[in-house]
């Protein structure tokens, strides 16, 4: 591994004035349980790694009247074990009770698998699906960013040279919301999700009719895909499982997977299909619940 | 932008199975390096190097991670118990490295401290943990020889 600095910033303007010295040479650390491997099989050579976990934003989690405010670099243990969180966001702790095992669940964080970029994040969907806002700063001050559009390419977000991301933001969800998170692996443990699908509604308060939906994908393409005309089809009918099903369809088609060892096209689509059904189920239990 | 010369070592304070340590350690080692090769405590192993097999498993501030995910330069200031600290008085055997023996849990050895610190965290927190729950704790640690069933029933049998 490359030599490097590490730097352990105790405010927002310390890590921006530090990621922006270093340029290209420099990473925020959160985690740490994809950039040191990244850093130590040479992906790329650091001079500096920025610890942001002094800096106290990012380490905060705060559940509020208007929403849920995760720091950056909180690890996915401490969300799932906030039984509050865990009551109003269910599709967050589908993710953050599979990521890893035990001890990457102690050190990952959803921030750190959003700015990962990866196209089979199990952490993104679901922050899509509970309507999440990406927080970060930089030399040029503040800015927020829908989650959906946070991800350009493979491990390439919209994070500009010195910028980082300081917390996501998910609103309150309303009363009749539910959500859910599902991905296929051959394994019951620490894979790599052949595909993932994050399903959200929101029904009525006579639970006879969908309000809002959204279905997000995982590993079927260059990044996480909100796939917007599958969600838009549930809008004003009733749950059932034939308006499921033809949200899976037209998810199939938002879908533009490779194949690869872990599997092919087709195969791929058919597990969208299957799991957006299954998670618009499980989405629905939890609203009726 | 800066091009930077190598960086200097830099001095660690923290505190590993209850005593405390002051390490002059290289700002890009891991807390895997750091503890074998700066505090001399071999019993944590090296395996994928990758985070995949827990072989590096140790305690950080009472969570159970894998050291080589970890910099040695993020335990300032914190508490780190290793396989090294898990025998109550360094003397008699912890019961779950009792049961191990007993049950054959281990052939080669190498994954056998990973399991060690992490089944003990399951036991801290969650003493009657059920087998399912046993496996899904234990499913970030690895072990080519055994086939786990005897890892299971050791940690079984050390629950009591």
């Amino acid at each position: 591994m490359h030599p490097f600095q590490y730097l352990a910033p105790t405010s927002v303007a310390e890590a921006v004035d530090a990621l922006a010295r270093y340029g290209d040479r420099a990473r925020a650390l959160a985690g740490g349980t994809d950039i040191l491997v990244q850093t130590r099989t040479g992906r790329f050579d650091l001079d500096a790694v920025v610890d942001v976990k002094r800096v106290p934003e990012l380490t905060a989690l705060a559940l509020g009247e208007d929403g849920l405010s995760i720091g950056a670099a909180v690890p996915c243990h401490r969300i799932y074990e906030d039984a509050e969180i865990a009551g109003l966001y269910p599709g967050l702790i589908d993710a953050a009770s599979l990521i890893g095992g035990i001890q990457i669940q102690s050190r990952a964080s959803l921030g750190g698998n959003l700015c990962n970029a990866s196209p089979s994040a199990d952490g993104i969907c679901p922050l899509i699906v509970h309507y999440a806002q990406a927080h970060t700063a930089g030399p040029n001050g503040r800015r927020s960013t829908p989650v959906e559009e946070f991800c350009l390419a493979p491990g390439q977000t919209v994070l500009g040279t010195g910028e980082f991301l300081v917390s996501i933001e998910l609103p309150r969800p309303p009363a009749g919301f539910g959500a859910a998170y599902q991905r296929f692996i051959p394994r019951n443990e620490m894979d790599i999700a052949v595909v993932g699908v994050g399903s959200s509604l929101t029904l009525n308060a006579a639970g006879d009719r969908i309000e809002a939906a959204r279905v997000a994908l995982a590993a079927v393409g260059p990044t996480p895909i909100l796939a917007q005309a599958a969600g838009d089809s549930l809008v004003g009918k009733a749950p059932s499982i034939d308006a499921f099903r033809e949200a899976g369809e037209l998810a199939a088609d938002a879908a533009r997977p490779i194949s690869d060892m872990r599997g092919d096209v087709n195969f791929r689509k058919e597990l969208v299909r299957v799991l957006t059904r299954r998670t618009l189920t499980t989405a629905l239990e939890r609203a009726q619940s | 932008m800066t091009t930077a010369p190598t960086p200097q070592k830099i001095i660690l304070n923290t505190t590993i199975n209850g005593q405390e340590h002051q390490l002059l350690i290289a700002p890009h080692h891991s807390l895997l390096e750091t503890l074998r090769e700066a505090a001399g405590l071999t019993g944590v192993k090296e395996g994928c190097n990758d985070g995949n097999c827990g072989a590096c498993t140790v305690s950080l501030d009472g969570r159970i991670v894998d050291s080589c995910l970890v910099l040695g330069a993020e335990a300032e200031g914190k508490q780190v118990q290793t396989v090294e600290g898990i025998a109550p008085d360094g003397q008699t055997l912890h019961p779950l490295q009792q049961a191990f023996l007993e049950e054959a849990a281990l052939q080669c050895g190498i994954c056998t401290p990973g399991f060690l610190v992490a089944a003990k965290a399951l036991l801290d927190s969650e003493p009657d943990a059920d087998e399912d729950r046993i496996r899904l704790w234990l499913a970030g640690n690895l072990c080519r020889c055994t086939g786990y069933d005897k890892i299971i029933r050791a940690v079984q049998k050390a629950q009591g």
